[in-house]
């Protein structure tokens, strides 16, 4: 028998903690509309797309109200680009972008994920276009988000795709100069990539997925965070902390757990992960660097910070292990600067560097996620970040990726309003020495050594 | 209790105390076909709190219709009422 208290706390989980169901996104293999012919081809996903997602909108709505569990977002990811266009006569991709588009648009859907390309190990002549279309692509179409995988724990980096990004992004920047490079924030550059990520930018559905599949991100900053904050908390030791987090960290995950297992039924596609995640949102209250602070640090970034940063990440992946019977995609504790209101307000008052930040993604998933810096950084030093980056994922068996955004005519102090759930990015300092010589080399790096494992 | 939970519904109604609020919401319940099947209600710190446990096996109208009525009813009471199925917090609270 559930218990009134049980009840009500659940309640104000969804009610007063921003406690949702951050996507449901269906995943859609897109290799069977390949064809020599581009214009065919396109029509052939557009068709694909709109028939397999033709439900996912009003089945989500439908489980939100049944169950009374908001859902924000209704996504779609398909399979790479660069592999499903490969055979079609044409030099350029924008066309593949704008059906994506298009299809996103007339099911509602507000994100489609996917056009992307697998470049770990080297440039086939269709990733090499792909990579080529994205600022095009990117600047032209709205609901579309792109990302290129770089590295991986078993064939190294490819240098010369990390010295190809810097130009690129400030190009896509250019590009989409009135929006403060608004393009840049669609685009992700990852190392050791997920194939059944649901979140946006990166999302794709990779080549040993299903036909179709259901992947839900679940959040729930706000529910860590209040928890945190109870009187019981305050005189807990780490372990204790710990254990709170797992505790909190299940019931989040069982939500979601509840909402796919559902949503799998009724759109009949095959359940496929819960992406385990705390995502903030710039919702006061909605904070990843407030739990931090919760725990006892002054402000995020102080010394202490990857720390409580790596045993929260922990934390919340052993609760959410238990509360669910496929757990996949990046799993764990997102710290994207411009969509945490605690983050911004750390960079803002100094406490929180771009190193520092750096040095936190060596213990969560993703990376340097949704940052802005000053318009006149050069390529190279775009390059450098993605390459550092993209190591601490390859040399230590785990997904990072960069979502870096060089805002044309701003500087360091300024501030970006992009909203939504992208939020407000404050210009970050970027270290001004020069990478160049370094990046200009390319070629490959070798995988590490620990990579070999077969 | 033996019933099927499989239809089993949980009605919360939280906002200030006044006369009538059991029976306006019973009263929608009732008539629609909705068995009340537990029912508890407290006050906190001056809120007021009612949880009841519902079979909406053999309701008449759509569980969408049936959330849109109670809604009208809390509007008119000045009240918050969710309709949510049980398993939610069946997930949440129950290995």
């Amino acid at each position: 028998m559930i218990q009134a208290y049980e009840i009500l706390e659940t309640q104000r989980m969804f009610a007063e903690e921003h406690l949702d169901v951050r996507t449901i996104t269906m995943g859609i293999n897109l290799l069977d509309c390949a064809h020599e012919n581009p214009e065919i081809a396109c029509r052939k996903i557009y068709d694909k797309i709109t028939k397999s997602a033709e439900h996912l909108i009003p089945v989500a709505d439908e489980i939100s109200r049944d169950y009374g569990i908001p859902i924000i977002n209704k996504r779609l990811s398909v399979t790479p680009i660069s592999l499903v266009a490969a055979a079609s006569k044409t030099d350029n991709y924008t066309i593949f972008a704008e059906t994506m588009d298009k299809s996103a648009k007339a099911l509602g859907v507000n994100f489609i994920g996917g056009f992307s390309a697998l470049l770990h190990k080297g440039y086939t002549r269709s990733d090499r276009i792909l990579m080529d279309s994205i600022p095009e692509a990117l600047a032209t179409t709205e609901a579309v988000c792109a990302s290129a995988n770089i590295g991986t724990s078993r064939a190294g980096i490819n240098m010369d795709a990390v010295r190809d990004l810097g130009p690129m992004l400030l190009d896509l920047a250019e590009r989409t100069r009135d929006q403060g490079a608004y393009g840049c924030a669609k685009f992700v550059v990852f190392a050791n990539a997920t194939e059944d990520n649901p979140f946006m930018a990166g999302a794709f559905h990779g080549v040993g997925e299903a036909e179709r599949v259901i992947n839900v991100g679940v959040s729930g900053p706000g529910v860590v965070l209040a928890t945190l904050k109870s009187k019981e908390s305050d005189t807990m030791d780490i372990a204790q902390l710990a254990e709170l987090i797992k505790r909190t960290s299940f019931k989040i995950t069982r939500a979601g757990q509840l909402v796919a297992k559902e949503a799998s039924k009724r759109l009949e596609v095959p359940f496929g992960i819960i992406d385990l995640s705390l995502a903030p949102t710039p919702v006061v209250g909605d904070s990843i660097a407030r739990i931090l602070e919760a725990m006892g640090l002054e402000s995020c970034g102080a010394w202490g910070t990857t720390a409580a940063l790596a045993m929260l990440n922990d934390a919340v992946k052993k609760g959410g292990t238990m509360a669910s019977s496929q757990v996949g995609g990046l799993s764990g504790a997102f710290i994207p600067v411009s969509e945490d209101e605690g983050m911004i307000a750390a960079v803002e008052k100094g406490s929180l560097s771009l190193e520092k930040l750096e040095a936190m993604t060596s213990v969560c998933s993703v990376g340097i996620d949704m940052v802005a810096v000053p318009g006149d950084t050069s390529a190279e030093i775009l390059s450098g970040i993605i390459a550092d980056e993209a190591a601490i994922g390859v040399f230590n068996n785990k997904t990072t990726a960069v979502r870096v955004i060089p805002v044309p005519g701003a500087k360091v102090g300024d501030k970006v309003h992009y909203g939504g759930l992208w939020g407000d990015a404050p210009i970050m300092e970027v270290n001004p020495w020069s990478p160049e010589k370094f990046i200009s080399r390319g070629g490959r790096m070798p995988a590490p050594i620990h990579s070999f494992k077969s | 209790m033996a019933h099927d939970e499989t239809y089993t519904a949980v009605v919360t109604v939280v906002g200030q105390d006044k006369p009538g609020i059991i029976a306006r919401v019973t009263g929608v319940l009732a008539q629609y076909n909705v068995n009340v099947q537990d029912i508890s209600q407290t006050i906190m710190q001056d809120i007021f709190h009612m949880i009841m446990l519902v079979d909406t096996g053999k309701m008449t109208l759509s569980f969408q219709d049936l959330d849109r009525a109670l809604q009208d009813v809390g509007r008119d009471l000045g009240c918050q009422v969710t309709l949510q199925q049980r398993d939610v917090f069946q997930a949440m609270h129950r290995i």
